[in-house]
């Protein structure tokens, strides 16, 4: 019923011969090696990724989503695999400055102003100065924050202060945006609004957009695509292609189909609950050995 | 560092906010001036009617006299021990400062340093005087700043580290994101984030390297300089004269301590307030 790729190989056959994958991943594994042997983290993924999509990565806690995206981000190594952004090996990519990085805490430099927040990637890149400024006081309006450029980052909210971390993101104008749990740490009310900023400034800039979250609401609502991963070993489960009108508002959450789509998510996760369980242990041992 | 997302926006305390600020500092003076002048006029009064012999602690009159009269000698003595302090403080914190960077940046560097300026640490000032003074000569300055920039290094050295390496993971994350090498790291991320850090063991060494240069004095030096001033007139039961020579090494104290915190107000402006210390 409905239009979903059940596999991730059927999700790359159909992607269009002409779209460049701004993100290919082969059959990546990770293995963290813990002092009681190796946990495996991801296995198998496979998943190509198009120009212009808002793909979200959704899974139980502890399913590799994380590692996942910093995988693609060159933060850290695959075990096993490769991963080409933008036809490159992501080492090559993060060396020529292909993506930009959200995390969940906006990691502000307390000692600049936001909008040398913003020009921070901009001075490492070596950008003019008044281009910096120019950037900077572009992406502060398309967030909102024109008339903060001045403040301290510790006298926003901390809903504004995630959007500066945005604008910072999209400074260098990169073709790719990975984004992990970025509003995670807001209230609903914040999110839901962020969660339409965010998608006005995908569709300004054109860029593409990997984005993970634990919130089945959101990623739906922002996704061309919803990647739901099993618990650990991470795997890709099942891709649900968002087959909603492309430009979503405040009322596309009360429209029926998008209740559908959050079922199905809700659905293809659903299965692993009892798993989840069990994977708390794991997760405890991770972090208690620092590799989490 | 403080949580970013538990901070609620203040705008009233931005750097340099203004006039209100400016009473606002007036009014914090009030509460340690008032208890300075509470002390003093209890020391004045109470031990006298309590029948404490004069000689033990002079009265606060009685050292402004002396202190007054004194005036030529004691001049002399802050320039020389307040010189001394300040060429070993500054000597000890560019140390402590190079051996700091040295070994944030390299693993090499933390183990061959790390236990010399814990060895450093752990010498007893008080035994390492009279050598030092024996290495450089009594006469010379140069021992007092040697125990002086002995005294200084280790805090410097320590707090510095831990400000350049208590670095947020994802801060560093950032930077590797945009392909950032050491130097802009460093210059982005680990010296501001070290700052605070650093100017919390300036404060230390500022009062740090007066006791340093005093002490080293009673092993050594000219007849005015505040060490052996206070220690001779001390000997001579002329206890105001000796007296005075202490509030002379308080005020070179002070002094260093007030000239780091307006430096700090320079350096740091977006560090708020002295409670809350990195």
């Amino acid at each position: 019923m409905i239009p979903d790729s059940a596999t991730p190989a059927a999700a790359a056959a159909a992607t269009p011969a002409a779209a460049t994958p701004v993100v290919e991943i082969r059959g990546v594994d990770k293995t963290f090696a813990t002092a009681s042997g190796g946990v495996v983290a991801l296995q198998g993924i496979d998943l190509t990724i198009r120009a212009g999509e808002f793909v979200s990565l959704i899974g139980p806690s502890g399913c590799g989503k994380s590692t996942l995206l910093r995988i693609i981000g060159d933060l850290t190594g695959p075990s096993a695999g490769d991963v080409l952004v933008n036809g490159k090996p992501s080492h090559r990519a993060r060396l020529d400055r292909d993506y930009g990085m959200v995390f969940q805490a906006p990691v502000l430099m307390d000692w600049r102003t936001v909008a040398r927040n913003v020009e921070l990637p901009l001075e490492v890149m070596r950008y003019p100065k008044a281009d910096r400024q120019a950037r900077s006081k572009r992406l502060l309006d398309l967030v909102e924050l024109g008339e903060f450029g001045n403040r301290y980052p510790w006298q926003l909210s901390g809903g504004m202060q995630q959007r500066v971390a945005i604008a910072r993101a999209f400074a260098f104008d990169p073709a790719l945006i990975l984004m992990d749990e970025p509003f995670g740490a807001l209230d609903e009310m914040t999110r839901e609004r962020m969660n339409l900023e965010l998608m006005r400034i995908w569709r300004e800039t054109e860029t593409t957009i990997v984005f993970v979250t634990h919130s089945i609401p959101e990623a739906v609502f922002l996704s061309t695509r919803v990647v739901v991963m099993s618990p650990r070993p991470g795997r890709v489960n099942r891709v649900v292609e968002v087959d909603l009108p492309p430009l979503r508002t405040f009322e596309t959450r009360e429209e029926r189909r998008y209740f559908e789509l959050v079922t199905e998510v809700r659905e293809a996760l659903r299965g692993f609950e009892e798993a989840a369980a069990v994977d708390e242990v794991v997760d405890a041992r991770i972090r208690v050995e620092g590799i989490g | 560092m403080t949580a970013a997302a538990a901070r609620v926006p203040q705008p009233g305390r931005r750097p340099g906010a203004g006039h209100a600020v400016a009473s606002e500092r007036l009014r914090a003076l009030v509460p340690p001036v008032g208890a300075a002048i509470v002390v003093l006029l209890l020391w004045e009064f109470l031990l006298q009617a309590l029948g404490f012999a004069e000689f033990l602690l002079p009265r606060p009159t009685t050292i402004v006299t002396a202190f007054l009269q004194q005036w030529p000698v004691l001049q002399k003595g802050i320039v020389y021990t307040g010189g001394e302090a300040l060429a070993g403080f500054l000597v000890g914190v560019s140390l402590g400062v190079i051996a700091a960077f040295a070994t944030a940046r390299w693993a090499t560097a933390r183990e061959a340093l790390m236990p010399v300026a814990i060895a450093a640490s752990s010498i007893p000032i008080i035994a390492m005087a009279p050598i030092s003074s024996a290495w450089f000569g009594v006469e010379s300055p140069l021992a007092r700043i040697f125990i002086v920039t002995l005294m200084v290094f280790f805090p410097v050295m320590v707090n510095t580290v831990r400000g350049l390496t208590s670095v947020e993971a994802s801060a560093l994350e950032l930077m590797r994101s945009y392909a950032a090498g050491d130097v802009d790291t460093f210059r982005h991320v680990r010296i501001p984030n070290a700052l605070p850090f650093l100017f919390t063991a300036l404060r230390i060494a500022a009062t740090l390297s007066v006791i340093g240069a005093v002490i080293g004095e009673y092993f050594g030096g000219p007849r005015y300089s505040l060490g052996i001033y206070i220690s001779s007139e001390a000997y001579l039961f002329r206890y105001p004269n000796a007296w005075a020579g202490i509030v002379c090494a308080c005020l070179i104290g002070t002094v260093f301590f007030a000239a780091v915190l307006v430096l700090e107000r320079i350096a740091i402006p977006w560090h708020r307030g002295d409670g809350r210390d990195a």
